[in-house]
């Protein structure tokens, strides 16, 4: 089985169902003959012409848009908008058309589109190539959400986003990216969406991270006897696996890139406030990044979530 | 029952709007002028034009170091560019407005923003981006083609406040795709804002050709479109550009409202330094723009002119070297910021919550 990092299995992803489905596209700023600017649609548009893998014009709201067209039409749009930062132009087309077209036209017309996009802070980028927004997409009915953690798990919830009937907002960590190695077969396999996975289990304490924060989460739960989940689908998330970890425990710390005010880590602690609240036994902690606008690498690691931020939210529930 | 009357009538098709648009171009690359066409500059001012461009390149050249040296962070290369930027900038009087993307580090330069505040925001300190009092630059704008609209929003400002002051808004060809390009010059047609559209058309947004970011001739066409000029330059040519800049100004200023001036130049280096180009363009294609140059056509210039010897170029080097040098060390020897920046600007006023996260500090 071939070793692959999350650029390489995303790769492979979009490769393996272009090659079943004729139906699938991409389209996105730099993706055809570049590859992209981190390389993940590297040799699409040799393998599959100019006509299937679309350099676009610099245009977000255009790129959405037209997939939105496209995806009506019957084609799988597979859109990239080149950081996270960058998608603001085309949130009118997400959340106004995108995420209402099933709903507007009672089933008649659907919107199976995935946008990709890079996400996250920690790699010394520029302004606004850092963002973490993911909780603003959480926030449009009709759009979900995933956000996969590793090459494995990107690999098949990527083609399960692809086959999704929905729009499916697909964040990649940029930090992940390279940094690990790991089997990824080749062929068909899918990690359904709308579920998530018990990285570790434990008695004490559930942690709940998704993305690049999983992996600090992960670090930092070394010591304490903790339930780590990877939500890996946000909207909608999983609750029954989150429920029933903090059925076990009674505690719980979610750790998040965001800011914190807004967060999805604040739609999982009142979600955690209303159904759990009596099997809690220590308050739920939210470890999240500061309220205050992305900072430049000179001082992003002192706004990211580090591993003694964790640990001390975990001393801190231990301590009931 | 009459018999049914069909009449017809002569509708003949007729073109009920056309339109041309004018390229203008001084300096060829031999270093010869049309008179006729030259700017009114003194000797002085030629100087100045010439220095401020050797400045801008020598700047850039150390930032590409200082990058690859780990020293700062992804640097964007403005080489090539630098009659576009200089002479525009140079254009400009004390109390204009200027509204950048992230490749105006010559127009920052020419301005007056001390060289060692660019190198520490590309660094990684947005400190460098505090603007002095009495400049009116706008900070760098890395979302391509957004600040188009807030140079429109400040020339209208001015006009509503009866100040007799012109704005420039920079952006890249890649930036003439995003949706708020066309909302600004829409909205400078439609008020006749003092604002003046300045593309630097270099011919690539990243990896895409000019010719894959719109199906249009030219770039100063979209102008008319929206009810004003356009026109092109040759972006190389450091007296057209001040020149067409001059005059775009002025005109704004007399309250004849926008133009856009499509600067016709190259991006001769990667997109950033995280860019390779060699991915997506001929070694060929850059190496035809190299006697284009706009720097070496203006030294052609000078020397006919009998203002440049090896002695001035020894000289200015020296100079232009130290201030360099001078930027470096400078910001290098800032003080590091510390955390509790952060939560300084955020707002006005730091919030409750703010307080009790800067706890953790
Ligand atoms: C809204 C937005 N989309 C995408 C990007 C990523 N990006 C940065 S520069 C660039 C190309 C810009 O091309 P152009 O406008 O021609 O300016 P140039 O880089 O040539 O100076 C792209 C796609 C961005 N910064 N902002
Ligand atoms: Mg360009």
């Amino acid at each position: 089985m071939p070793q692959l990092n999350m650029v390489q299995a995303i790769n492979l992803a979009l490769r393996e169902e272009m090659e079943r489905d004729g139906d699938v596209v991409v389209l996105g700023e730099d993706v055809g003959k570049n590859g992209g600017v981190f390389r993940i649609t590297e040799g699409l548009q040799t393998q599959f012409g100019p006509e299937r893998v679309m350099d676009t014009p610099l245009a977000e709201s255009g790129i959405v848009g037209a997939s939105i067209g496209m995806a009506a039409y019957g084609l799988k749009p597979v859109a990239e908008i080149q950081f996270l930062g960058f998608i603001y132009p085309a949130v009118d087309q997400i959340s106004n058309h995108a995420a209402r077209l099933r709903s507007r036209s009672r089933g008649r017309y659907t919107c199976p589109l995935v946008i990709r996009t890079p996400y996250g802070a920690g790699i010394r980028a520029p302004e606004h190539h850092s963002e973490s927004c993911e909780a603003i997409f959480c926030h449009m009915p009709g759009i979900k959400v995933v956000m996969p953690s590793s090459p494995y798990y990107a690999k098949g919830l990527l083609l399960s986003s692809i086959r999704d009937p929905d729009p499916v907002i697909f964040l990649e960590s940029t930090r992940l990216y390279r940094l690990m190695k790991e089997d990824v077969p080749e062929g068909e396999y899918v990690v359904p969406l709308e579920q998530a996975r018990v990285v570790q289990e434990g008695k004490d304490v559930t942690v709940i991270s998704w993305g690049f924060m999983l992996h600090r989460t992960l670090q930092a739960v070394e010591g304490f006897d903790a339930e780590v989940i990877d939500l890996m689908t946000l909207n909608p998330f999983d609750e029954e696996t989150v429920y029933k970890s903090v059925r076990k425990t009674g505690r719980v710390v979610i750790v998040c890139e965001a800011p914190k005010t807004g967060s999805f880590a604040s739609e999982l602690s009142a979600s955690l406030a209303e159904e759990m609240m009596l099997h809690l036994k220590a308050p739920i902690a939210r470890v999240a990044s500061y309220d205050v606008v992305l900072p430049l690498p000179k001082l992003e690691d002192y706004y990211m979530p580090g591993t003694e931020r964790i640990r001390k939210a975990l001393a801190e529930a231990m301590k009931y | 029952m009459a018999a049914c009357m069909l009449s017809f009538y002569h509708m003949p098709e007729e073109t009920i709007a056309s339109f041309s648009v004018r390229r203008l171009a001084v300096l060829d690359e031999k270093g010869n002028i049309d008179e006729s066409l030259m700017p009114p500059l003194s000797d002085g001012e030629i100087k100045r034009l010439y220095e401020t461009m050797v400045l801008a390149r020598t700047f850039d050249q150390r930032a590409l170091s200082l990058q690859r040296e780990g020293r700062i962070g992804t640097y964007a290369p403005i080489a090539g560019q630098e009659a576009t930027q200089v002479g525009s900038a140079l254009a400009l009087e004390k109390s204009d407005w200027v509204f950048p993307t992230f490749r105006e580090n010559g127009v920052y330069i020419a301005v007056g923003h001390p060289p060692h505040m660019i190198l520490q925001y590309w660094g990684g300190d947005e400190r460098g981006l505090k603007i002095a009092e009495d400049l009116h630059i706008f900070p760098v704008s890395i979302p391509v083609g957004t600040h188009i609209p807030h140079a429109v929003g400040a020339a209208m400002a001015a006009k509503y406040r009866g100040d007799k002051i012109g704005v420039i808004a920079y952006f890249g060809d890649g930036g003439t795709s995003e949706g708020d390009f066309h909302e600004a010059l829409n909205f400078a047609g439609v008020f006749k804002a003092p604002v003046v559209f300045i593309c630097e058309n270099n011919q690539w947004a990243i990896s895409v050709p000019r010719e894959k970011q719109t199906a249009a001739k030219t770039i100063a066409q979209k102008a008319v479109a929206y009810g004003f000029e356009g026109i092109q330059i040759d972006g190389n040519d450091i007296f057209a550009v001040y020149k067409a800049t001059k005059d775009a100004l002025a005109k704004a200023k007399r309250g004849d409202g926008p133009t856009l001036i499509e600067s016709y130049t190259y991006r001769m280096s990667d997109h950033t330094t995280a860019d390779d180009a060699s991915r997506y363009r001929t070694k060929e294609e850059v190496e035809a723009w190299l006697p284009k140059d706009p720097i070496l056509r203006v030294k052609l210039f000078m020397e006919k002119k009998g203002l440049w010897s090896d002695e001035y170029q020894k000289d200015l080097e020296a100079k232009t070297k130290a201030a360099v040098d001078e930027a470096e060390r400078k910001a290098e020897a800032v003080e590091h910021a510390g955390p509790r920046d952060m939560f300084a600007y955020t707002y006005g006023k730091i919030t409750g919550r703010q307080r009790k996260e800067l706890e953790d500090f």
